[in-house]
């Protein structure tokens, strides 16, 4: 099929073949190093935490560590993730649709956006106009130009995904592809459209909170800020997590050569996502007052559960499709020959599949059990929950998108990268780091030890509070594994950033097989 | 492959093992959804969400009056209460205390009533480890029937500003 490319404005991948649009490839490289520039920031602010959260080395003054926790989820989970994820949409609608980007003054104006907002937030946070952590709870409040960067973030992001529904239009329009749309853009499709009704509740709780904080707006319900704003924020979730199967199918093919079994199972577990997900966001508010019980079991059980059953289809399918192209290839000895034989070497396959294994055990197993309403009387606001989203948010989609890189930067930056036995090895620190940091949590959690709390030993409170020795243990354990995630996280940043800036140049060549 | 365009008829029913996975999960999925519901009326430990809409100002006149009817004792200057079995029990939450301090007795019901006059707020109870949101212009309602006898710390896991970890209170079951 003919391409709708403009002459000059493509190039065919020196190793796979496909085209690449020359104005996505600029945009998709801008997003990147943006989105490691974030992650570096949080990653710093991460190290922080996890030494004040270990009580033996208690680093941060209480002032300091409200900020640096509101920088952190600021920059991580919102910046380095969303980032990153417009720049997945870029590729899969014009390199797999062998299509043109649609607009480059909107993908200027979405990087514009998301670059300003996404500064002028750190900005604020550090010179300590807005220790409101990132959820931003009403009635705290914190200075207007807070919620004016979310907005401006959020505005951008919207921006670039209207740049990819667009995208695909005019390929659709001009025919550069024939049938049905890949299934890596099918799932970013649905990555997309989740995103446009998250940030649409975005705007409905952020653009009357900047008012409130203006003193436009008198008052602002918390409680329906609590309601609109896990909207937002749950819903967001599931952008991720539709992104980051997207990108297990990419990597499985590109390292495996796997191909889906049945592409209609992984299309209709991605419409699962889109249909139930917004409703299953009240597993955020199960200990709330305000909502009754009856609305709260509705909402949590069936509309999660059949999230939950698209997450359990992807964990089989996609494990699956490795495994026969694996047997395929000959790696057919006993019941796990195939994985044995797998590239583990390959960071790539192993940041996949590792993402796979923490995401599917760890993340869904937790995520499950504390959205049960009995459970989470026992688990709100305790490092449970920190402990269970360190295993979707980090260990699966982060890792994901790390496996992501080693790809990205020798197709798209067209570098190599220096260090390749280190390389290999990050996957595995990183998983690993943050495997324990995420037990310690969840165990100090299960004995009531707090998120979000600078002092567990309760030093100078009117009446003495604390844990036993056990829970400071398990407070260790969060140190000692958020130290080795630090690590594989500053691993991998020093990595790709030497590779971008100065690695060798792999133009005109296939990129060095890993 | 997952990059390309699947060749036309790719859309069919699931077969063999990953049919089996599928109809695994759903009948998982359904036993969950119909748990929720069922352990929320069988194990009756559960809020039922019961919450009234009240002013910060409100709320501290009938606490105000909760302590001057019932007052047993005092403990570091703070007001130990005692309610009436059967009644309503008020604690309140301020940056960065929890008021007053409440005396239960074992197996006796009481209707307890939390809100905030400020910011949000997290009502923790350990060791037993129950966790219920606290805000201001909620009342919050918990029928609760103390098990056990003993001393129980309440702490804050809402960030509720620079003094968030000093928010502790006490309450007392005999
Ligand atoms: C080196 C890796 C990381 C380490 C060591 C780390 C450590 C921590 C620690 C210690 C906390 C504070 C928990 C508390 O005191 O309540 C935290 C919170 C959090 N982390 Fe991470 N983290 C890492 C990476 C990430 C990444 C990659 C993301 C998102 C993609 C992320 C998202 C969050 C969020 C959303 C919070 C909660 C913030 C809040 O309570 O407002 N973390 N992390
Ligand atoms: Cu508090
Ligand atoms: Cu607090």
């Amino acid at each position: 099929m003919p391409g709708n490319h403009l002459p000059g404005l493509v190039r065919a991948c020196d190793t796979t073949g496909l085209p690449v649009c020359l104005d996505a490839q600029r945009f998709i490289r801008l997003h990147a190093v943006m989105a490691v520039v974030f992650l570096l920031i949080g990653g710093v602010a991460a190290i922080l935490l996890g030494l004040t959260r270990w009580p033996a080395v208690h680093l941060l003054p209480a002032d300091w560590y409200y900020r640096v926790l509101t920088l952190h989820g600021l920059n991580m989970l919102i910046f380095w993730i969303l980032s990153l994820e417009i720049g997945i949409l870029y590729f899969a609608g014009t390199t797999l649709l062998n299509s043109r980007l649609a607009s480059t003054k909107l993908a200027w104006a979405c990087f514009g956006l998301m670059g300003a907002g996404g500064a002028l937030a750190n900005v604020i946070v550090m010179i300590g106009k807005g220790d409101v952590l990132m959820t931003s709870y009403v009635p705290l409040m914190a200075h207007p130009l807070f919620y004016l960067a979310i907005i401006l973030v959020a505005v951008g992001a919207l921006i670039g995904v209207i740049n990819y529904f667009a995208t695909i239009y005019i390929a659709r329009r001009d025919q550069t592809y024939e049938g049905s749309v890949p299934l890596v853009v099918f799932g970013a499709t649905a990555a997309a459209i989740i995103a446009v009704f998250t940030l649409l509740h975005g705007a409905v709780v952020m653009v009357p909170t900047f008012l409130w904080s203006l003193g436009l707006v008198k008052t602002i319900d918390p409680g329906w800020y609590r309601l609109v704003w896990w909207g937002l924020g749950h819903a967001s979730q599931q952008i991720n997590v539709c992104a980051m199967v997207s990108v297990w199918y990419l990597l499985a093919t590109l390292t495996t050569g796997a191909k889906p079994l049945n592409q209609a199972v992984c299309r209709a577990a991605f419409v699962f996502y889109i249909l139930f997900i917004n409703i299953a966001s009240a597993h955020h508010l199960l200990v709330d007052p305000g909502v009754s019980a009856t609305w709260k079991i509705w909402n949590t059980s069936y509309a999660m559960y059949l999230a939950v059953l698209a997450s359990m289809i992807h964990g089989f399918t996609v494990p699956a499709s490795v495994e026969v192209a694996m047997r395929r290839k000959g790696h057919d000895k006993g019941l796990f020959g195939w994985l044995a034989a797998a590239p583990w070497k390959n960071p790539g396959f192993s940041a996949f599949f590792l993402s796979l294994v923490i995401f599917g055990f760890g993340g869904g197993i937790t995520g499950v059990t504390l959205g049960t309403q009995q459970i989470n009387i026992l688990a709100h606001n305790t490092l449970r929950i920190p402990g269970h989203f360190h295993m979707t948010v980090v260990g699966g989609t982060t890792l994901a998108f790390m496996g992501l890189c080693y790809y990205l930067v020798p197709l798209l930056f067209q570098r190599e990268f220096h260090l390749r036995g280190l390389a290999r090895v990050q996957p595995y620190l990183f998983a690993g780091g943050v495997t324990f940091m995420a037990m310690g949590m969840s165990f100090a959690g299960s004995y009531g030890v707090p998120r979000r709390h600078w002092d567990v030993d309760f030093t100078g409170a009117t009446f003495p509070a604390g844990f036993d020795a056990s829970a400071h243990l398990m407070l260790g354990v969060l140190g000692v594994g958020a130290v080795l995630s630090f690590l594989g996280l500053a691993l991998f940043i020093g990595l790709t950033v030497a590779a971008v800036f100065t690695g060798r140049s792999n133009r005109g060549a296939p990129m060095a097989a890993w | 492959m997952s990059i390309d365009c699947p060749p036309p008829g790719w859309f069919r029913a699931p077969g063999g093992a990953e049919r089996a996975w599928v109809g695994l999960a759903l009948a998982w999925c359904v036993v969950m959804t119909i748990m929720m519901p069922f352990w929320h009326f069988r194990g009756k430990q559960n809020s039922t969400g019961e919450s009234y809409a009240v002013t910060p100002a409100q709320f501290a006149e009938r606490v105000g009056k909760f302590v001057d009817a019932h007052q047993v004792g005092e403990d570091e200057g703070w007001p130990v209460v005692e309610p009436p079995p059967g009644g309503d029990a008020y604690l309140q939450a301020q940056m960065w205390s929890w008021y007053p301090i409440l005396k239960l007795r074992k197996g006796q019901t009481y209707r307890l009533h939390m809100s905030s006059m400020d910011l949000q707020h997290g009502f923790a109870l350990l060791p037993l480890n129950m966790n219920f949101q606290v805000m201001p212009g909620y009342d919050h309602v918990l029928t609760i029937t103390p098990t056990q006898t003993g001393e129980f710390q309440v702490i804050c896991n809402e960030f509720c500003g620079i003094g968030h970890h000093l928010m502790t209170g006490k309450l007392l079951v005999e």
